[in-house]
């Protein structure tokens, strides 16, 4: 029960900070009602600054009252009022209300009171947050605050797979706009997260400029210059074809230019990848160290697709980078239907495209004959898309690269052998019989 | 008619209003009658008006008004309400003989 109270409290503030966009500024007083907020606006990193008070609103001690006869609630009011002249507070938040009423249990005079309480709150001029448990059957414990407040916000926590989400959705909002739908969001060590659900609409600005794929053999390909800056491309694959070393490449080339860029690693660790990229002459080291390459590791089943939303987004904003790598996507799957993961993918690549971001993705293929979950969450999402595959020759096995598609610009249709040495990544034509054999059939690529 | 505790001794209560609004009126006269009837005239209200003693609220844990407080005999009891409801004012006071 404390627990759950607890989290109320957090929500509430960051409902405060963000949720309803009010751009409340934090310096104004504030007063926070009800015992469990001052921990969680303290571990939201509020200002301690004398600004916020929390105050405890005290009732009758439970168990020791007698209820005879009729009565009115003018105590808490004398109590808020009291408070709130004490810091000259122009918010109050009231957290979980029914705490208050715990010890009464005349229905009738409470309801008559709440509303009373909701009067007083605005002809005071305060903007009040007033939490509450969700009622059984309504919204609302007592079913009507719903109807007296300007403003509804419901808040959802529920367990999908083995995976809990956070929703929030905005019921009723007097005299503004607001979106319908539920919102996922996130609660951070530095507050809570609210990102739409639905995806923004296809107006980004179209750039024309372009950037290295950081194999220069690659660019030779692409129009001999490389993707469009905040393109989307998409590099698939079997295991062990060399998704990592491209993406490594790229990410190189970003940082050479002096761009920021962002790698999340979804197989490896940040020191893992250091070391087996430096093996095929793709040294991230410098990089990391001087800053521009943020590597984050970690394993997608830790939470549901929408907090992985969220959190990539988050540090997208934290590092402001130019590039975004996900190594790969394919494990996003493991959490989400194929409809959630191109879903969360359109709004990811959406986002960054917004923000001219490039975005490179690498995805796992299965074996040959299978459909697979990439093919239909995101290839027609991304721009640019380059297929690996691998080919026998005899016990030697090679490499081969192709360009499926690229959007816009002239780009090579041939296949050729991809290379990883020490001195790093080029291509070369293939050996004659291997594209003797891919000319002989109708086309052995990966995708047929 | 008996209490069971204290009735040799002093009542002592205090009551909590917000103004002497009507429903306030109602229970001092409630109150009034309760103590006539059963602490034979032996007690005293403290009648304390939020309003302008408005620290009290807090201090004394003052949520609903009126509240009536039992101060003597030890062991404070409340009962909240303007006391019309006699069985339940009894039961909260721990007194003995309303019905």
């Amino acid at each position: 029960m404390q627990r759950l109270l607890a989290g109320k409290g957090q929500e509430l503030a960051g409902e405060l900070r963000g949720a309803l966009g009010c751009g409340f500024d934090l310096d104004e007083p504030f007063l926070v009602l009800g015992g469990y907020v001052g921990k969680a606006s303290e571990q939201l990193g509020l200002p301690d600054d004398g600004g916020e008070q929390v105050v405890e609103i005290v009732g009758d001690p439970a168990g020791q009252v007698v209820e005879a006869g009729g009565y009115y609630l003018d105590g808490l009011l004398i109590q808020l009022q009291q408070a709130i002249d004490q810091i000259g507070a122009r918010r109050v938040s009231l957290d979980t209300l029914d705490i208050l009423y715990s010890s009464l249990s005349n229905t009738q005079v409470i309801r008559g009171e709440i509303g009373r309480l909701f009067d007083w709150l605005r002809e005071k001029g305060v903007t009040a947050i007033i939490t509450g448990e969700r009622g059984k059957e309504d919204l609302t414990r007592y079913g009507f605050e719903e109807y007296i407040s300007d403003c509804v916000v419901f808040l959802d926590h529920r367990i999908d797979g083995q995976i809990s989400k956070r929703r929030l959705r905005v019921v009723k909002y007097r005299g503004s706009a607001h979106g319908a739908d539920e919102y996922p969001f996130l609660i951070g060590s530095d507050g809570i997260s609210v990102f739409p659900i639905t995806s923004v609409r296809l107006e980004h600005e179209v750039g024309l400029g372009r950037v290295s794929s950081g194999v220069p053999d690659i660019d030779g390909m692409l129009g001999g210059v490389g993707y469009f800056r905040a393109s989307t491309v998409l590099v698939t694959g079997k295991a062990g074809t060399g998704k990592s070393s491209l993406s490594a490449a790229f990410a190189r080339a970003a940082c050479a230019r002096g761009e920021r860029t962002l790698y999340l690693a979804l197989e490896e660790s940040p020191g893992q990848l250091v070391r087996n990229m430096k093996s095929i002459g793709v040294d991230l080291q410098p990089q990391v160290d001087a800053g521009l390459l943020r590597v984050e590791a970690y394993r997608p089943t830790l939470s549901g697709l929408e907090e992985h939303l969220v959190s990539i987004l988050k540090m997208v904003e934290e590092f402001e980078p130019a590039s975004v790598v996900v190594d790969p996507i394919t494990n996003f799957v493991t959490v989400g239907s194929s409809h959630e993961v191109h879903s969360m993918l359109m709004r990811l690549l959406d986002y960054l495209k917004g923000q001219g971001i490039t975005l490179f993705l690498t995805a796992l293929v299965q074996g040959a004959g299978q459909t697979d979950h990439t093919e239909t969450s995101v290839s027609s999402l991304v721009d640019t898309w380059l297929a690996l595959e691998q080919a026998f020759i005899g016990h030697y096995r090679l490499r081969q690269l192709h360009i499926i598609k690229s959007r816009g610009m002239e780009h090579s249709h041939e296949a050729r052998e991809l290379v990883m040495s020490s001195e790093g990544l080029s291509l070369r034509e293939l050996p004659e019989f291997v594209a003797a054999a891919n000319s002989g059939s109708t086309f052995v690529g990966p995708y047929r | 008619m008996i209490a069971r505790s204290g009735v040799q001794g002093h009542w002592q209560f205090s009551l909590y209003v917000a103004g002497m609004t009507p429903v306030a009126m109602r229970a001092l006269a409630n109150l009034e009658k309760i103590g006539d009837r059963f602490l034979d005239g032996r007690y005293s209200v403290d009648v304390i008006d939020l309003l302008e003693h408005p620290d009290r609220a807090e201090s004394d844990q003052i949520i609903a008004v009126p509240t009536l407080v039992r101060t003597f005999p030890e062991g404070k009891r409340r009962v909240l309400g303007d006391l019309s409801d006699l069985k339940k004012v009894m039961e909260g006071l721990d007194l003995e003989g309303g019905s």
